[in-house]
């Protein structure tokens, strides 16, 4: 496997580091003028999501991590397992344990890509896009006519997400949601 | 959609006007002092032995020069233009330096180097905090001790502690195998740049002097308080590491012999062996002057004009935009 050594350290970087996969957030260089160099390095642990912050010495290296992205539809749960299928025409399927999907959970939709982060070729991490539209499936009844402004309201969605929407909203309605927040951003006109 | 390359400075045209000015001001000083301004090569026929500095390195061709380095510093060029004869001189120049890229490094730089004939460190001392406080209108410097900054700020004594004490003390930044090849010196300017230089010069500028002879570079050395220090001062303002500067070695056999130590340091870590400038040892041979020098980097100067934290700022291209 690959490594890198202090001067490829960059924002983005993929590597092990005691043994887990790791994403270098930050990197700076610490040198006095005539002095030794070193590496100030901050790195968010892509197992447990911990943010380290590590030194080393100009001219170490660390083994790169197999870690890259790719975009998969979400297929089906078997009850252990969420599957996803590769969209680049492969039909390759990779199943997701719990860990892995985490909080996605309440975003996943069949049918729809997310971006799964695979380590050595397995599902380390399932991200949602942005924006994810989804029905209403359970709210108070919606209140016709009231468009105004400070009210709202919980609305479960089909995934079991619940948002805080405003009070006209009924249910089977879809609805444009920001994951990054888990804000409602508007309906969505039924096709 | 195909993604446009960075192609705009980063620094504001307000910071890229007061480098102008910086420059005038920097000129205007040194004409007041009659203290000439001369240009040397960027590009020249050898590199450096610092064991701590990675020159770039050319692929000139012609008239049977082949290969070359872009230069560090100006210094051994600078020091042959004194042996000659040339007085009170000084430059700014671009310089190199390999792998260095971060908030307060750029691989290439701009530097202002200065040499005094008949000036020792005190007196060249004075002669920068005139420069630097008058462009910055700050407060004049104090000066602390390498080992009294160490002591103050690390909580250890750079010239008594163990060795055993010492990796000890490091181990709030570095894991025991990590510290298993680090050198003496290595491991103090780990405890230098985090433990002691974030608090330098956050009230007060501030000069650290007496640095310990093993760190002396092309400084001369002499005994205070029975322990022997380089004759070597660096000037900090805000935790930001300002200008380095020397009462000079002249003895041309002390300077060969440290070309050595410096390459079996660089064997010792994997780095290529340096052949030593002989041209810069021809020129000692013949004799420099007794002079201090100093070499100061002017786009940090401008990060402290400007107030920034991030050279960015005040270049017009940094690395990633060259």
């Amino acid at each position: 496997m690959a490594s890198y050594s202090t001067n490829e350290f960059r924002g983005g970087l993929k590597v092990l580091l005691d043994g887990d996969p790791c994403i270098i957030l930050e990197n700076e260089l610490v040198k006095p003028g005539k002095g030794q160099a070193f590496s100030r390095v901050r790195l968010r642990n892509l197992m447990s999501n911990r943010v380290w912050d590590r030194t080393f010495k100009s001219g170490e290296s660390l083994e790169a991590a197999d870690v890259m992205d790719q975009d998969m539809e979400y297929l089906y749960t078997d009850g252990e397992f969420w599957h996803f299928m590769l969209t680049d025409g492969s039909f390759e399927q990779y199943p997701a344990d719990a860990k892995a999907v985490g909080d996605t959970l309440k975003w996943l939709k069949e049918q729809d890509v997310y971006t799964v982060t695979l380590y050595n070729g397995a599902p380390l991490s399932i991200t949602p896009p942005n924006f994810v539209e989804l029905e209403v499936v359970e709210t108070d009844p919606g209140m016709k006519g009231d468009t105004a402004q400070g009210g709202s309201k919980p609305a479960t969605l089909s995934t079991g997400a619940v948002v805080s929407v405003p009070l006209f909203i009924t249910i089977g309605e879809v609805l444009k949601v920001d994951t990054r927040s888990g804000e409602y951003m508007n309906r969505v006109k039924s096709s | 959609m195909k993604s446009q390359p960075d192609w705009q400075p980063t620094a504001t045209w307000a910071a890229l006007k007061s480098r102008a000015q910086q420059a005038s001001f920097v000129r205007d000083f040194f004409a007041r002092r009659n203290v000439l301004e001369v240009e040397t090569p960027v590009l020249g026929r050898c590199g450096v032995t610092e064991p701590n500095l990675d020159g770039v390195s050319a692929q000139i061709s012609a008239r049977g020069v082949e290969g070359g380095w872009l230069q560090t510093s100006p210094e051994y060029h600078m020091k042959r233009m004194l042996a000659a004869g040339a007085g009170a001189i000084y430059q700014i120049s671009k310089v190199f330096r390999n792998g260095e890229r971060g908030r307060r490094h750029n691989p290439e730089f701009s530097m202002l180097e200065w040499y005094r004939p008949g000036f020792d460190d005190a007196a060249l001392m004075s002669e920068v905090s005139d420069l630097v406080c008058g462009w910055l209108n700050c407060p004049r410097p104090q000066t602390t001790s390498y080992r009294q900054a160490m002591i103050a700020w690390a909580g250890i004594d750079p010239f008594d502690i163990t060795e055993k004490d010492l990796r000890q003390r490091c181990r709030q930044w570095l894991e025991p195998e990590q510290l298993e090849d680090l050198s003496r010196d290595g491991c103090l300017d780990l405890l230098m740049s985090f433990a002691v230089e974030p608090n330098l010069g956050t009230e007060t500028p501030v000069f650290i002097n007496q640095y310990p002879a093993s760190q002396a570079s092309l400084a001369r050395i002499s005994q205070v308080g029975g322990f022997d220090v380089a004759h070597r001062f660096e000037l900090h303002i805000n935790g930001l590491e300002l200008c380095n500067g020397y009462w000079e070695l002249t003895d041309v056999e002390e300077q060969r012999a440290r070309f050595e130590a410096d390459n079996l340091m660089r064997k010792a870590a994997g780095k290529p062996e340096m052949n030593a400038d002989e041209a810069f040892l021809a020129a000692l041979e013949y004799g420099l002057p007794d002079c201090a020098g100093v070499a100061l980097g002017l786009d940090r100067l401008l990060m402290l004009k400007i107030g920034t934290r991030d050279i960015a700022d005040v270049l017009a291209f940094p690395l990633e935009r060259a």
